[in-house]
């Protein structure tokens, strides 16, 4: 069946991170991208725009009840959970999990729930501990798991919280993960939309 | 006997417990949007230290009291007053002007949880000089935070984070005027509630109970699947005469929505519509 769902969670650094990673994913790629990133309530569309500007795949701030388009890169916006339904996306406003609001646990975990061994999981940089439960979650349910290599992380925290969790699968650096990410997704040219 | 996974079996036990909820109480959350519900489910469990949904649900089903700590636990109530500073503004400059227009104005305020957002509409329309004409119909299913909510009781620490959000919604005094502190407490005035009904309404169950000006429900439906939510807003459309107001939260859409011909766009980021037929 082959992957179909990549969840990227990233915290401090994660901005930069984000936009270097998506800056080589290509156009073709077949997987729809999930990403909860820790930023301050203040920073919406701009966030969006810089990270748009990196990447050729269209990048969204995510709405309720979108679709999961494969080639699209939704966005948690401030303030919100995301998470993933078997049809889509959802968002809650339920207190903060971890004092993270988004919480990458809680998208990392409704993935793994709704989508199992069709997730792939990375954690990126960060200092907090966002993310173990959830990508440990991933793996159980069949998902595999990357971690950008803490040696190289801006802040290597949250990699090593979420090695620590869990037997992850890929340990890389963070210039790795694309081509890693774009050789386990379908070619979008070979799937249906 | 079939393999079931975890995973599955949770699923099983859930759908039999809302089924269960559902006959034995009346409230119905078969339709809410999974991932979430299931999460707040899960939090419910470890909170009564229980292992399964389905113990959970023999405890529900028996015990008046636990039926009432999961109601809270499944229901989300976080809300703060003048939550999205920039709807309550684009709600000043674009509702306001029709609600003048009006002779007496009905406003819904659904799902108003502990009813900060209703206290904060009060206000809005006082410092318009609309409040005395004005009836606010504030709704929730949960009576316990309905009770809260007629109390107008909140927390002083949380006033420094709500008058931020005032002054951004351009709020025309202070909000401290509208509050006494005592104990750690800001006492709201009573006569921000002497034009508010509180009652009991659930969005699944119960159908409309009146026509409004201006219906506000937001993040509400974000908790419903999108069945749910075409037949929710199916109700405010049902509730609202050509012209009528219909707020949502930020990140709502009506994109997904079969009625989205019968509302055109107010203000598209404050999520502000109204009914054209």
């Amino acid at each position: 069946m082959g992957y179909e769902i990549v969840v990227i969670g990233a915290s401090r650094g994660g901005m930069r991170a984000l936009a270097t990673l998506l800056s080589v994913l290509p156009r073709e790629l077949g997987g729809t991208v999930v990403a909860v990133l820790h930023r301050g309530e203040g920073l919406g569309d701009e966030l969006i725009r810089f990270l748009q500007s990196a990447s050729v795949l269209p990048v969204r701030e995510a709405e309720d009840k979108d679709d999961l388009r494969r080639g699209v890169v939704y966005v948690a916006p401030p303030g919100y959970h995301l998470l993933l339904e078997k049809g889509g996306l959802a968002l809650s406003t339920e207190g903060p999990v971890s004092w993270a609001r988004p919480s990458i646990d809680v998208l990392f975990e409704s993935a793994a729930d709704a989508w199992g061994e069709r997730v792939i999981g990375v954690v990126l940089t960060g200092t907090n501990a966002d993310g173990a439960q959830g990508l440990a979650r991933i793996k159980r349910r069949g998902g595999l798991t990357v971690v950008q290599a803490p040696s190289e992380a801006e802040c290597p925290g949250m990699p090593e919280a979420a090695i620590a969790a869990s037997a992850v699968d890929h340990v890389l650096p963070l210039a790795e993960i694309p081509a890693l990410l774009s050789r386990l997704c379908p070619d979008l040219n070979t799937v249906k939309p | 006997m079939p393999a079931v996974t975890e995973l599955e079996l949770e699923d099983l036990e859930t759908e039999l417990f809302l089924e269960g909820m559902f006959r034995r109480y009346g409230f119905d959350f078969r339709q809410y949007a999974p991932a979430s519900l299931k999460r707040r489910i899960r939090a419910c469990m470890r909170q009564e230290e229980i292992e399964t949904v389905s113990a959970l649900q023999d405890q529900v089903l028996h015990d008046a009291a636990a039926k009432n700590r999961f109601l809270l636990a499944v229901t989300v109530n976080t809300t703060e007053m003048f939550r999205d500073p920039a709807f309550y503004r684009a709600f000043r400059d674009k509702v306001v002007p029709l609600l003048r227009e009006r002779p007496r104005t009905r406003i819904w305020q659904a799902g108003c949880s502990t009813g900060e957002e209703v206290y904060s509409v009060a206000i809005l329309l006082h410092e318009e000089g609309l409040y005395d004409r004005c009836l606010i119909y504030a709704t929730d299913l949960n009576e316990a935070v309905l009770e809260r909510a007629r109390e107008g009781i909140f927390p002083l620490s949380a006033m420094r984070r709500y008058s931020e959000n005032y002054f951004d919604a351009a709020g025309q005094g202070s909000l401290a005027e509208y509050y006494t502190a005592s104990y750690g407490n800001a006492i709201f005035h009573e006569p921000l509630r002497r034009n508010v009904v509180f009652a009991p309404h659930n969005l699944v169950t119960d159908g409309s109970f009146n026509e409004f000006d201006a219906i506000l429900c937001r993040n509400v439906l974000i908790y419903f699947n999108q069945a749910l939510q075409a037949r929710v807003l199916n109700l405010f459309l049902d509730s609202l005469p050509p012209g009528g107001v219909l707020g949502l939260g930020a990140k709502e859409s009506m994109c997904a929505s079969p009625y989205e011909a019968d509302l055109e766009t107010l203000d598209g980021a404050a999520k502000l519509y109204r009914k054209v037929r």
